[in-house]
C-alpha cells in the first residue's frame, strides 16, 4: 500500500502517515524505530522563535512547514529530462540523481573501485546491504545549532540520499556526484549524504541541490555527514540552487580524525531562505579543515549561516571563509564559533566573514565568536562587510563597461577567491554559470 | 572641429581645491601631443577629469570628443564614445582575470544580443601579447594583481591595443618601464598612430619622446598649459629645468 503517494493526503505534517510510511522500513526495525523517534522529537519541540539566540537576526516569523507535502515519483519522461540536466561532471566516479526524493538514476562504479570495496548507494539498498554502517554512523549527532526540530523532521522522513564508503587506503579521484532535483508544486525532500572516509582513503564529492523549475515551491531539509578517519582526505562541494520559492535547511557534521584533511565548500545561489548549519568536530590532532562558503542574494532572499568549528584535540588547524555578495533587499546572517576545548594546545583556528554589499537596501549581520580554553592556540576571527572599492569600479567603468557589468565582474572577483579552492575544473565553472546566471536575474 | 579633441577652458577641483584653472588644449585627430609638468601640477587630474571620475567637480568648460560633449557623462560612457585612458597607477582586480575583464570590455562596445567571437577574441588578444612580450598565461590571471610596475604599464597598452580608442591619454605610462619594455611599449603606441588615432601623452621624461615622436608638446604649471612648442620643446624643458618655466613662462 502506497499511501505515500496519494495526492488525497494533506501534507507531511500528519502523524498517521508517518506511521505508515515508517512501516514501509519494517524489515529493517532499528531503522524503522530511528525515524519514529525523530518524528516524536520532532513533535516534541518548538518551532524557532525571534528570541532565540540561535535565531538571532533571521526572519522567523515566515518560518512555516505546513503545505508541503511528499510528491511522487517523476513520470519516466521528468526523469529523463532531469538526468539530461544533471551532466555536469563529465567523468564522475558515481552519479546518483533524485527527483523529489525518489532515486532516478543508481550510480554504476568502476569494477576496481567495487573490488577495493568503494561503496556508493541509494540509502534505501545500503538499508539493505550494510546495515550495520548505517547503525554505526547514521545520525549519530544532534543539530545543536538551532535546527534540531527540521533535523528531527529529516530523521522522520529520512529515505533519499546516500551513503559513500571508502575503504582504508583507497584514494578515488575523480568525484562522487549526487543531484537532488525538486519538481513538484509543494514537494518536501530530505536528503541525506552519509560519507565515511577511513583510513587514509581520499574521496571528492559534489552534492547539487537543485530545482527543475525556477519558482516551484518546495521545502527541502537536508544534511550530510562526513567522518574521516586517521590521515583521511574528503574534499566536498554543496551547491544549494533550490528554485526562488524554496524553505531549505542543510544540516552538516563533519568529524576530522587524526591528521585528516577536509575541505568544503558551500555555494549558495537557490531558495528563498536558506539556512545552513555546519559544525565540524576536530577529534584527533593534526586535523586540517578548510571551511568556505559562498553566496549571491537577490531579491528578500535570506542566507542564514551559523558554523562551529570545535577542536577537542591539539595540534590542529581549522580555517573558515564565508563570502556573500548581497543585492537588492536580500539579507545574509553569519553567525560562526570556534570552541578550543582545555588540552586542544596548540590549535590554529581563523574564521572569517566578508559581505559585500551591491545594494544600499540589503543587510549583512555577522556575529562572529571565539571561546577558547587551551592557552598555547592561534585564533583569530574577523568580519568585514562594505561596498565595492570605487577606485577598482572607476577602472572598469573607465575601459567602458557598464556600472551593472562592473558590479557583477567586481562581485564574482569577491567570490573567485573560494571558488579557486574547488579543484575540479568542470564543478567551478558550473558553479560560476549558476553566480552569472544569478546575477542576470535581477 | 568634429575631427579633434578640443579641450576649452576647463575649470575642475577635487574637495575645495581648484586643480585645473582654465585649462586649454587642442589634439586634432592623427596627432600626438605630450603634456610635461612638475609633480602635482594636475596632469593626472586631467586625465581623470576627461574619463569622467567621479571625486572630481568640474566648474566650467568644454571637452569636445569629435564634437561630442564628453563632461558629465558617465565613466563608460565616455569610454564607449572613445577615449581611453592608461592610468597613471592602474587598479588591482581581485578575482577577475585579464582575459575576462578585456572580454567585458568589448561585449559592452557591441550591438547589445550580438554574439561574441570568442575565437577571434583570444586571436587577437594573444597576438597583442605577444607583440608587447607579455606572457600568454596573464590571460588567466587577475587584473594587474601582484604584477609588477611594468607588467603593469604593458597591460594597460594591451587594452589599449584591444580596445582601438579615438583618443588615447597615457598617463606616464613609461615610468616603471625598463629600457627594453619602454621600445616595446612605444612600438605597439607607434603601431596605433595613424589619421584615426589622437593621443595626449604624459611624461616626465624625453626619452620617451624619443620613442613616442610627438607633433606637439605643452608644458602644465598650475592647472593649465603655459607654453607650447615642437618636440624640441622636450629637449630645451630638460636643458632649463622648471625653474624656467616659473620664471619666463608662469609669471604672464
Ligand atoms: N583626493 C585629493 N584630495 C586633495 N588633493 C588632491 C586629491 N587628489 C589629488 N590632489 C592634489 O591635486 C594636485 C594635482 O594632482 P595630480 O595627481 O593631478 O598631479 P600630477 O600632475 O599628475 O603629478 P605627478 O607628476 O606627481 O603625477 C596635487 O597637489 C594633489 O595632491
Ligand atoms: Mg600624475
Amino acid at each position: 500500500m502506497d499511501t505515500l503517494t496519494s495526492p488525497a493526503l494533506t501534507g507531511i505534517l500528519d502523524s498517521a502517515l508517518q506511521s505508515a510510511d515508517t512501516a514501509e522500513f519494517r524489515a529493517q526495525d532499528w531503522f524503522a524505530i530511528l525515524r519514529q523517534q525523530g518524528w516524536h522529537t520532532f513533535q516534541s519541540l518548538p518551532m524557532p522563535k525571534r528570541d532565540d539566540e540561535k535565531w538571532r537576526f533571521s526572519d522567523t516569523r515566515t518560518l512555516s512547514l505546513s503545505g508541503y507535502a511528499l510528491a511522487p515519483a517523476p513520470s519516466d519522461a521528468e526523469a529523463a529530462k532531469l538526468f539530461a540536466r544533471s551532466q555536469f561532471i563529465s567523468r564522475p566516479a558515481g552519479l546518483m540523481v533524485h527527483v523529489d526524493g525518489h532515486c532516478i538514476h543508481k550510480p554504476a562504479l568502476a569494477p576496481e573501485l567495487t573490488a577495493q570495496g568503494v561503496i556508493f548507494e541509494p540509502l534505501t539498498d545500503a538499508l539493505r546491504h550494510h546495515p550495520a554502517l548505517l547503525k554505526q554512523y547514521l545520525l549519530k549527532h544532534k543539530a545543536g545549532l538551532g535546527g534540531d526540530k527540521f533535523l528531527a523532521l529529516h530523521q522522520a522522513w529520512l529515505r533519499a540520499g546516500y551513503l559513500l564508503h571508502i575503504p582504508k587506503g583507497v584514494t578515488v579521484t575523480q568525484p562522487f556526484v549526487s543531484i537532488h532535483w525538486t519538481l513538484a508544486e509543494g514537494a518536501a525532500v530530505f536528503p541525506h549524504a552519509l560519507v565515511i572516509a577511513d583510513e587514509l582513503a581520499q574521496a571528492t564529492i559534489h552534492d547539487f541541490h537543485l530545482s527543475a523549475r525556477p519558482a516551484t515551491r518546495a521545502l527541502a531539509i537536508s544534511a550530510c555527514d562526513i567522518h574521516a578517519g586517521s590521515g583521511a582526505k574528503v574534499h566536498r562541494l554543496a551547491v544549494q540552487g533550490w528554485s526562488s520559492a524554496t524553505q531549505s535547511f542543510q544540516i552538516d557534521n563533519t568529524c576530522g580524525g587524526r591528521d585528516s584533511l577536509i575541505s568544503s565548500v558551500h555555494a549558495a545561489v537557490g531558495s528563498r531562505r536558506a539556512r545552513l548549519e555546519n559544525i565540524v568536530r576536530i577529534d584527533g590532532p593534526g586535523a586540517d579543515v578548510r571551511l568556505c562558503g559562498i553566496s549571491v542574494a537577490t531579491g528578500e532572499q535570506e542566507f542564514d549561516q551559523r558554523t562551529l568549528q570545535i577542536h577537542s584535540a591539539g595540534k590542529a588547524k581549522s580555517d573558515l571563509l564565508f563570502k556573500n555578495a548581497l543585492l537588492d533587499k536580500s539579507r545574509t546572517i553569519f553567525s560562526g564559533l570556534i570552541k578550543v576545548a582545555p588540552d586542544a594546545q596548540q590549535t590554529d583556528a581563523y574564521q572569517t566573514n566578508r559581505n559585500l554589499l551591491l545594494s544600499t537596501e540589503a543587510e549583512a549581520d555577522s556575529l562572529p565568536g571565539l571561546e577558547i580554553l587551551a592557552n598555547d592556540v592561534k585564533c583569530s576571527h574577523g568580519a568585514t562587510t562594505g561596498q565595492v572599492n570605487p577606485d577598482e569600479l572607476f577602472y572598469l567603468r573607465a575601459r567602458g563597461i557598464p556600472l551593472a557589468v562592473a558590479q557583477e565582474l567586481l562581485a564574482q572577483g569577491f567570490l573567485e577567491e573560494v571558488l579557486a579552492r574547488v579543484e575540479n575544473e568542470e564543478a567551478a565553472a558550473t558553479v560560476r554559470e549558476m553566480l552569472r546566471v544569478k546575477f542576470h536575474q535581477i | 572641429m568634429s575631427d579633434s579633441f578640443v579641450i576649452k577652458n576647463l575649470n575642475a577641483s577635487i574637495g575645495d581645491r581648484e586643480i585645473l584653472k582654465d585649462f586649454s588644449l587642442t589634439i586634432p585627430k592623427g596627432e600626438v601631443h605630450a603634456i610635461m609638468g612638475p609633480n602635482g601640477t594636475g596632469k593626472s587630474t586631467l586625465a581623470k577629469v576627461l574619463a569622467g571620475h567621479p571625486d572630481y567637480a568640474v566648474q566650467s568648460g568644454e571637452a569636445l570628443l569629435d564634437g561630442q560633449e564628453l563632461l558629465g557623462l558617465e565613466p563608460d560612457v565616455i569610454a564607449r564614445a572613445g577615449l581611453f585612458l592608461a592610468f597613471q597607477y592602474p587598479s588591482e582586480i581581485p578575482g577577475v582575470t585579464i582575459a575576462n575583464f578585456i572580454r567585458a570590455a568589448i561585449v559592452a562596445r557591441q550591438a547589445k544580443g550580438a554574439p561574441f567571437d570568442a575565437k577571434a577574441y583570444y586571436a587577437e588578444l594573444y597576438a597583442k601579447m605577444d607583440a608587447l612580450k607579455m606572457d600568454r598565461t596573464f590571460t588567466a590571471r587577475f587584473v594587474n594583481e601582484g604584477f609588477s610596475g611594468g607588467e603593469k604599464k604593458r597591460c594597460e597598452i594591451l587594452q589599449l591595443m584591444m580596445l582601438k580608442p579615438k583618443y588615447a591619454v597615457l598617463d606616464e605610462t613609461d615610468s616603471g618601464l625598463d629600457i627594453d619594455a619602454l621600445r616595446i611599449v612605444s612600438e605597439g603606441v607607434n603601431r596605433m598612430r595613424g589619421p584615426e588615432t589622437g593621443f595626449l601623452v604624459i611624461t616626465h621624461y624625453q626619452r620617451l619622446l624619443e620613442y613616442i615622436v610627438p607633433d606637439r608638446v605643452h608644458i602644465m604649471w598650475d592647472g593649465r598649459i603655459v607654453h607650447s612648442g615642437g618636440k624640441e620643446l622636450a629637449l630645451e624643458l630638460e636643458a632649463k629645468g622648471y625653474d624656467w618655466v616659473k620664471t619666463e613662462l608662469a609669471s604672464a
